[in-house]
């Protein structure tokens, strides 16, 4: 296995291979035979409605979860079928920013980007404190290293976690829904680091999030899920003119479409007590 | 609206035998983290002084009243049978055999006991413990193994350091108020204590309980349900469980080592 941020040997542009993926979890089907690539050196992002399983498929890339059927293959091996060691060493190549950023709530800001590299690397301090303060200035938060989590404002909390990512340049980063709750100044700083980590260091970004105007600023390729299925692919051009429902739905903001308001319930009327129910 | 379903007698006995297989298959888990935790060693150190230097005053404050109430007591008992003369050995045996593992270990599991599993539960909440996974970083060898330890570690010792604030306390009320004669105090206690017997018996004792009570409380935190009521619950469970396996496994252990 290569590492870290090494460029790998594979022929294959696809990174992350998807087959076939079926998950069920408490009883309800969230993918049902999905087959997805997500090319090297690009910006895919992964769309849908709340609750279609794109946090879990960043789970299962990750190793976090195990589908029932499929195969999830990352820069050529099998996911699910590492054992933990080897599942350990993919993961020192991945970078994964989580939604509520997820910082180590005992340590200052330095501590927790340097985190990764006091773990797995015997690092001279001196290089430890340049290599952090490198990544911080990436962030804008250089000056903010002394600080603790929550001392943080949610865009800046982020932006920590995003530098904790991308501490060992890692081949892959996942944003789990990296725009929420962000004011439009964070926001469009994000979306500079995203497209700029793209640029320079090569990194393949997977983004999982709900917005698509800012989705299509920095995304090359789009996956829309829905109903445990993929619905549309595409780059963000194709997606707003595709005519399908789906896509018109999702990404015009229509109420009702393929993908319901109500969640599934007895009748209304029923419900509420009049006899009879729905005439 | 009731958070958990009320439950039948059965179904509470079969999550109970569950909870309890569960919570051995996560002792191995443990006990399989410790060498790789040895990485992290400042880690261990962190919490030995977390659990053990930061329990000091609730330990120290209780076994000297702890002393000082079997010493008026005990005082008062055996004048009736003209034998103050052996307050020592009764306060000194109490504490080392039964007193100082059994009180240190639940005042351990109310102090210390309840800030692990929140301290764990939080992290779990806070995807903390997810993060760690995903920067390879195995949580069990990092957050559960060196808690474990330092449980461990730090129990005997603040056994000791009650059994010895206990022992004060009791010379404090028997010789300096009730005029007890000092000489009689220790020289009694010294005579009738056998170091393997009582002394080492009650460290094995409180090693023991520092293992229970420390394992509970990182099972608790490292599968409790992630909200604010689900830390809740863990934290109440780590001192119930404790409590309870702590006097069980005090009347097992006393049966075998007597």
């Amino acid at each position: 296995m290569s590492q870290p941020g090494a460029p790998s040997n594979r022929s294959d542009d696809a990174l992350v291979q998807v087959r076939g993926l079926r998950t069920v979890l408490g009883g309800k089907t969230i993918f049902d035979g999905i087959d997805l690539d997500i090319p090297r050196g690009k910006i895919t992002a992964i769309m849908g409605p709340s609750g279609t399983g794109k946090t879990t498929l960043l789970r299962h890339i990750t190793g976090q979860l195990m589908p029932d059927a499929g195969s999830i293959r990352v820069d050529g091996a099998d996911v699910p079928t590492l054992s933990r060691s080897a599942l350990f060493d993919l993961r020192e190549k991945i970078g994964f920013l989580f939604q509520n950023s997820a910082l180590l709530t005992d340590f200052d800001v330095f501590e927790n980007v340097a985190f990764p590299l006091r773990q797995h690397l015997k690092l001279p301090e001196e290089i430890v404190r340049n290599i952090v303060l490198t990544k911080l200035q990436a962030v804008g938060l250089r000056g903010a290293a002394q600080l603790m989590p929550d001392e943080l404002s949610g865009g800046m909390a982020r932006r920590v976690a995003l530098a904790r990512a991308i501490i060992r340049d890692p081949m892959l980063i996942l944003y789990d829904e990296p725009f929420v709750g962000l004011d439009p100044i964070a926001l469009n700083q994000v979306l500079r680091l995203i497209r700029t980590l793209n640029e320079t260091l090569g990194i393949t970004s997977v983004l999982v999030a709900h917005e698509f105007a800012a989705v299509a600023r920095v995304a090359d390729l789009v996956y829309l899920i829905a109903g445990g299925k993929l619905v549309a692919q595409g780059t963000p051009d194709q997606l707003r003119d595709d005519p399908s429902p789906w896509t018109r739905q999702f990404f015009g903001g229509e109420a009702d479409g393929p993908v319901p308001f109500q969640y599934p319930a007895r009748d209304y009327a029923t419900d509420l007590g009049f006899a009879g129910g729905a005439a | 609206m009731s958070a958990q379903p009320k439950k039948g007698a059965f179904s509470g006995i079969a999550d109970a035998i569950v909870q309890v297989g569960a919570c051995s298959l996560f002792l191995l888990q443990v006990l399989a983290a410790i060498p790789a935790s040895f990485r992290h060693f400042r880690e261990t150190v962190r919490q030995i002084w977390f659990t053990g230097a930061m329990s000091l005053v609730i330990i120290m404050t209780c076994g000297l009243f702890v002393g000082m109430v079997l010493g008026l007591q005990l005082y008062y008992v055996l004048s009736i049978f003209g034998g103050t003369a052996a307050l020592g050995t009764v306060v000194s045996l109490s504490l080392y055999r039964e007193l100082g593992p059994v009180v240190t270990a639940l005042l351990f599991a109310g102090r210390a006991g309840t800030s692990i599993t929140a301290e764990i539960g939080l992290m779990r909440a806070t995807d903390q413990l997810s993060a760690m996974e995903m920067m390879a970083v195995d949580p069990l060898a990092y957050v559960a193994a060196p808690r474990f330890v330092a449980g461990v570690i730090a129990m005997p010792l603040l056994a000791c350091v009650f059994n010895a604030l206990g022992i004060f306390g009791a010379h404090l009320v028997g010789v300096s108020w009730l005029g007890l004669d000092n000489g009689t105090f220790w020289s009694n206690m010294t005579s009738s204590v056998d170091v393997w017997k009582d002394v080492i018996n009650g460290v094995w004792k409180s090693v023991a309980f520092g293992a229970v009570v420390s394992l509970i409380a990182v099972f608790q935190g490292y599968t409790t349900a992630p909200t604010s009521e689900g830390v809740a619950y863990a934290t109440t469970r780590t001192v119930v469980f404790s409590s309870i396996v702590v006097l069980a496994l005090d009347f097992v252990m006393t049966a075998f080592l007597m």
